[in-house]
């Protein structure tokens, strides 16, 4: 497509702006994140740009333990997730089984029902069960995920039922067409449910907060709400510090999952 | 080995209204067996059924002597190939032809065996790294073909393996399919709804309508002798031409709705056709060019097809477009008159209410003794 040059411009400074825009919180906080709490609190622009606050962050708090929790437990719902919405969703589209499709409605009603509605009966249980304070107690009540099924179902219909039934012919039973056909297939979609689920469970800050009582399996988001509340004076150089090493991982898994990605699409489909 | 026997099969999906009705079929051992219809006809249907891709409502299926109604189809040791090729995406040439294998554990020296013999033969040994999609539709086709081979199966079912192909691969796929089944000696089941390739590779021809089978039998046989209606009008390229007829009353000539009359020999008119409504049929090369000691009628051409070998005129007789396909070529223009020969020793003869054959043209079948 060719654009006038004026019209390019108008453009250009359009999305630079909003660019910007979008982008200045996060600008804020990598900066503050290298400033002395003098120069942030008297609002002016950086004298001397310092690493003092992220040696605070990780000297004053488990930051490295909150880290290491937080990778535990999100690549746990990451596998659990994968795990079970694409053996669920192999049932709905491979196996015919009786009232299928409403259970599938159902299940996918239940998209509708807030994780915080739920919140409660979830903490019963996991009381009862004994898991408060433990990996499973955060990570388990996130394994069956509707979306995540809902996601894979709709990938694997686009899978040709012949391939299934070529398959029945050679001699290959539901579970091995599983493993060996349909998940090197939706290798993509695994991929993108794979990225979405770390990275919510990355972001969960309501549910680590009731589910856990010290600091042994506590997440990286819950210390940060610490670093803010701890001292009267907010120091938030080093609460801006933690936020930074808090987005690191995520943004290395969203451009790693990225290339994944293309490269995904781009050897896909055959006709 | 390898023989199929169908015994009243019936197919339904909703209990109330049967897909295929009461379907009694032997299939021979080492036999070319065509199934053909137009779609919903219940064809594939069938076929899926041998597979045991699909339930059998009622009636028993046997394959080699045995019960397998209920037998998984990885225990009724056929393959098949399927229309789009169910080639795996993601897998590359030698592992998809290996699938089946790996997954009955045969022992891999012999996979290996069987892999390059199985190439070779069908001319893939330089693809064998290559994945699903860096190959033509042609290629694709023979790679299903292969896996199919390579089972060393006794049955191989074919569900309209080559209509995703141009004309002319066709045309050489037909005979490489046909060669290969000789050769290995398969029984083959094969469905189409293409009656070109039903006529040109099936040792014999099942022809399918409505879940009911209106005739099995040679392909000659379907040709010059079709059992119905339907199967005249299916079998066959330009189809019969077709119309309703009335003897007139001195019996010497038959009308067609009000038109054209065709004179008859009345000594060839039997009783069972004096008393039916009938309906005629003639093959488009049984119209012939008119010479002027021949010449029964003439026609308006309202179309003309020139293939060069061949010139296909239409015209309309009564109410219907009829078909006359003559050797060599012919210099007709649209609204020429055309004089034509109709007689009345290539008509076949059919009951207007069942449509059942009651007599087939007399000369058609003299031809073919000639032929011999």
């Amino acid at each position: 497509m060719t654009m006038s040059t004026g019209k390019k411009v108008v453009f250009y400074v359009l999305l630079i702006l909003s660019a910007t825009i979008l982008f200045a919180p996060t600008i804020m906080a990598i900066v503050m994140s290298f400033m002395t709490n003098q120069d942030i609190l008297t609002g002016s622009f950086p004298k001397t740009l310092t690493l003092d606050n992220y040696v605070n962050a990780f000297e004053r708090f488990p930051l490295f333990q909150y880290l290491f929790n937080s990778f535990v437990v999100s690549i746990m719902i990451m596998l659990g997730q994968l795990i079970l919405c694409s053996l669920a969703a192999y049932a709905f589209v491979f196996l015919e089984f009786k009232g299928r499709d409403l259970l599938f409605y159902v299940f996918i009603a239940t998209m509708m029902v807030p994780f915080e509605a739920s919140i409660i009966p979830n903490f019963h249980i996991i009381r009862d069960l004994g898991w408060i304070d433990s990996y499973q107690g955060l990570t388990v009540p996130f394994f069956a995920m509707a979306f995540g099924t809902f996601l894979l179902r709709q990938n694997f219909k686009m899978i040709p039922k012949e391939l299934r039934e070529a398959s029945q012919i050679a001699g290959m039973g539901d579970f091995r067409f599983y493993l060996t056909v349909v998940l090197p297939v939706a290798k993509t979609s695994l991929v993108t449910l794979g990225v979405y689920g770390f990275l919510t469970s990355w972001n969960m800050y309501l549910w680590p907060l009731l589910a856990t009582t010290n600091d042994s399996v506590r997440t990286v988001q819950i210390g940060l709400k610490q670093l803010q509340t701890q001292e009267q004076l907010n120091e938030w150089g080093v609460i801006m510090a933690g936020a930074v090493i808090v987005i690191i991982p995520t943004l290395i898994l969203l451009f790693l999952g990225q290339k994944r990605l293309q490269r995904g699409l781009a050897e896909g489909a055959l006709k | 080995m390898g023989q199929v026997e169908l015994m009243n099969i019936s197919k339904s999906y909703d209990k109330q209204k049967n897909v295929l009705n009461e379907i009694n079929l032997s299939i021979e051992e080492g036999e070319f067996f065509v199934l053909v219809g137009p779609s919903g006809s219940g064809k594939s249907t069938l076929l899926r059924m041998i597979a045991g891709l699909e339930d059998i409502t009622a009636g028993t299926l046997k394959i080699s002597d045995q019960v397998v109604n209920h037998l998984p189809p990885k225990d009724r040791n056929l393959s098949m190939v399927f229309q789009n090729y169910a080639l795996y995406p993601h897998l590359t040439v030698e592992q998809n032809i290996l699938f089946g294998l790996r997954a009955k554990k045969v022992q891999k020296e012999e996979q290996q065996l069987r892999l390059t013999e199985t190439a070779a033969m069908l001319g893939l040994s330089s693809l064998l790294k290559r994945k699903p999609k860096e190959l033509s539709g042609g290629q694709r086709q023979r790679v299903a073909l292969a896996r199919s081979i390579v089972s060393h199966s006794p049955l191989c079912l074919m569900d309209e393996p080559l209509s995703n192909l141009d004309a002319k691969l066709r045309a050489n796929m037909r005979v490489e399919i046909r060669r290969l089944q000789k050769k290995l000696g398969l029984t083959m089941v094969y469905v189409t709804h293409d009656q070109v390739e039903a006529m040109t590779m099936g040792d014999r021809i099942m022809v399918l309508n409505d879940g009911k089978i209106q005739q099995v039998g040679k392909p000659i046989t379907l040709y010059n002798e079709p059992a119905n209606v339907f199967v005249a009008s299916f079998i066959g390229s330009p189809k019969m031409n077709m119309g309703k007829a009335n003897f007139s009353s001195d019996m010497k000539q038959l009308v067609i709705e009000h038109e054209p009359h065709i004179d008859i020999d009345p000594a060839t008119v039997s009783k069972r056709l004096k008393e039916a409504s009938i309906t005629i049929g003639i093959r488009a090369e049984h119209i012939f060019p008119g010479t002027p000691d021949n010449t029964t009628h003439h026609v308006e051409v309202v179309n003309v097809e020139h293939l060069g070998n061949e010139t296909t005129i239409a015209f309309e007789i009564a109410s219907d477009l009829w078909t006359a396909k003559w050797p060599g070529q012919w210099a007709i223009n649209v609204g020429d008159n055309v004089p034509v020969s109709i007689t009345g020793e290539y008509l076949c003869f059919f009951d207007t209410e069942s449509g059942d054959l009651i007599r087939p043209a007399m000369a058609g079948k003299s031809q073919e003794v000639i032929a011999i």
